[in-house]
């Protein structure tokens, strides 16, 4: 008995493999319904669907960039106090001193670019492919929900480093609260003061400050990541029951 | 003799049907993964030329200008340009994500499924590609367009105040002219389509009929007053103490 058998026989390695790997149709299915990764693929899809040419990978890489962006973000988090005193310090502190520091912000920053971009690609993609009528109506309405998810994920973020291009966006962006009809205290029609207007729930203030950055830090690293990954769940889901991916009549 | 030839029909059938539906394993997956290493590379590869952008520490006392919004939130601040904040701000991206999630249910038009078939969609294509553009558009002049005090200068062009900006005097055009010309559009809109016997408005019921024709009927308000403004030097359509538009 080889080396390798006998780890590919033995009770641990066939406790978490429950197939083996000749390249048999049975295999095949195998692979993919006893993970629970691979599962999200049905086991057969038609031709068209698997080419790159169809879907341009695009919800793939949306999807992708998520993660990069959990796992990069996660590591930040040992960085980064949400206090306008250490803020844009930790900021520096992980450009000059955290070994890899730059290199990791980088990444996570211009990996939420990235993402925007790509879920807008997508939505392109899906709308050319008419991929949002019957029966998968409802999976392109989460879609809508992702996208809007998507650009706030990445505009909440923006506040963080506290530093001068994040303070005034940030401002310009909530001030629109502000703007709202009936509920912004600058907008037409207010039924509310500067105290209770729209702006002042998201900025937990009427300007932007320690509170904001707490409300966008918190919104940033859990609250919006948790509605996104569940709204995943459900978009993916929800792929399979409309009938797979779309295909011509 | 018949009932073998149909069991052998449908083996036919159900093998035919296998060759048209393979296996994702292992062949999709590994696709997955090696766009999944595409992308790893190119953002290490992004990461190690372009640092991050560092501004100086917030000053809440020191204005920066032009204060940008995020990218992909510039084209709502260059339609503030145009419209309100309570408009460009707040009741558009509002009307653009109930429309965007009403798609569905307002294109009835069940050609097109699953391939790339622009002739068989026309209508629908048209207008979701105008206001996808537009919308890349107005991100484009945005970001790169835009200087202080949010004037325009073209990408090659400093920033200074040196006077090529001639103040234009924009004025309001009176209410009641545009209210009758809003009524004329909102009339051609509503009635056009549907007097020209256009497919697409022949096969929708009216409620999904009066919906997407509102809707478009917004959306393309956004270049006309873009026009207005810019050639016309046009403030407000309709101006009143309470709001303008
Ligand atoms: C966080 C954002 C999103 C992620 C991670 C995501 C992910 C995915 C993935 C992996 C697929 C499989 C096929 C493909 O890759 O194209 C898919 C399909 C689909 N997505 Fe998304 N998506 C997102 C946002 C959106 C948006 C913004 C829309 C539309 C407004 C949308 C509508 C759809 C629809 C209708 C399908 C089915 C396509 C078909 O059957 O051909 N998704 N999505």
């Amino acid at each position: 008995m080889t080396l390798k058998e006998k780890i590919m026989g033995s009770q641990i390695w066939k406790s978490i493999f429950r197939h083996d790997f000749e390249d048999t149709p049975s295999n095949r299915g195998k692979v993919i319904r006893s993970n629970v990764f691979l599962h999200l693929h049905p086991l057969r899809i038609p031709e068209h669907a698997m080419k790159i040419r169809f879907t341009w990978c695009m919800g793939g890489i949306t999807f992708f960039a998520f993660l990069v962006e959990c796992i990069t973000g996660i590591l930040l988090m040992f960085y980064y106090h949400p206090v306008i005193e250490y803020a844009y310090m930790d900021m520096k502190y992980l450009q000059f001193d955290v070994p890899f520091g730059q290199i990791l912000r980088n990444v996570h920053r211009w990996g939420a670019h990235l993402m925007v971009f790509t879920v807008m690609l997508h939505m392109l993609r899906v709308f050319l492919t008419g991929s949002y009528k019957k029966p998968r109506e409802f999976n392109w309405v989460i879609g809508v929900v992702l996208l809007t998810l998507t650009l706030l994920m990445s505009f909440t973020g923006y506040l963080l480093p506290w530093d001068q291009l994040a303070y005034w966006a940030i401002t310009v962006g909530t001030n629109m609260g502000a703007a709202t009809p009936f509920f912004g205290v600058e907008g037409p029609f207010p039924i509310v003061d500067k105290f209770n207007d729209v702006r002042f729930v998201l900025l937990g203030g009427t300007t932007v400050g320690a509170n904001a950055l707490l409300r966008f830090y918190v919104a940033h690293v859990i609250a919006i990541p948790a509605i996104v990954f569940v709204g995943c769940a459900i978009h993916f889901w929800r792929i399979r029951k409309d009938g797979g991916i779309s295909r011509p009549l | 003799m018949a009932e073998e030839t149909a069991a052998a029909l449908k083996a036919k059938a159900r093998a035919d049907k296998k060759k048209k539906n393979p296996h994702v394993w292992p062949e999709l997956p590994f696709k997955e993964l090696m766009c999944a290493v595409v992308v790893m590379l190119v953002l290490i590869v992004w990461a190690l030329w372009l640092d991050a952008p560092l501004g100086e520490i917030a000053t809440p006392s020191r204005t920066e200008n032009p204060a940008k919004a995020p990218w992909y939130f510039i084209g709502l601040q260059e339609i503030l340009v145009y419209y309100d904040p309570w408009y460009s701000g707040v009741i558009l991206p509002s009307i653009i994500m109930i429309g965007l999630m009403a798609i569905p249910y307002l294109d009835t038009n069940p050609k097109g499924v699953g391939e790339y078939n622009f002739s068989a969609r026309k209508f629908a294509m048209v207008n979701f590609l105008f206001g996808y553009f537009m919308w890349m558009f107005a991100i484009v002049v945005g970001q790169f367009m835009r200087g202080p005090s949010w004037l325009f200068f073209w990408p090659w062009q400093v920033w200074d105040d040196s006077g090529h900006h001639d103040e234009v005097t924009l004025f309001n055009i009176d209410n009641k002219t545009s209210i009758i010309a809003l009524a004329i559009y909102a009339l051609v809109g509503f009635v056009l389509p549907k007097l020209l016997k256009m497919k697409w408005a022949k096969n929708l019921d009216w409620t999904r009929y009066i919906i997407t024709i509102s809707l478009l009927l917004l959306m393309y308000l956004v270049p006309v007053k873009v026009v207005l403004r810019q050639i016309f030097h046009v403030r407000y359509l309709i101006a009143t103490p309470w709001i303008n538009f």
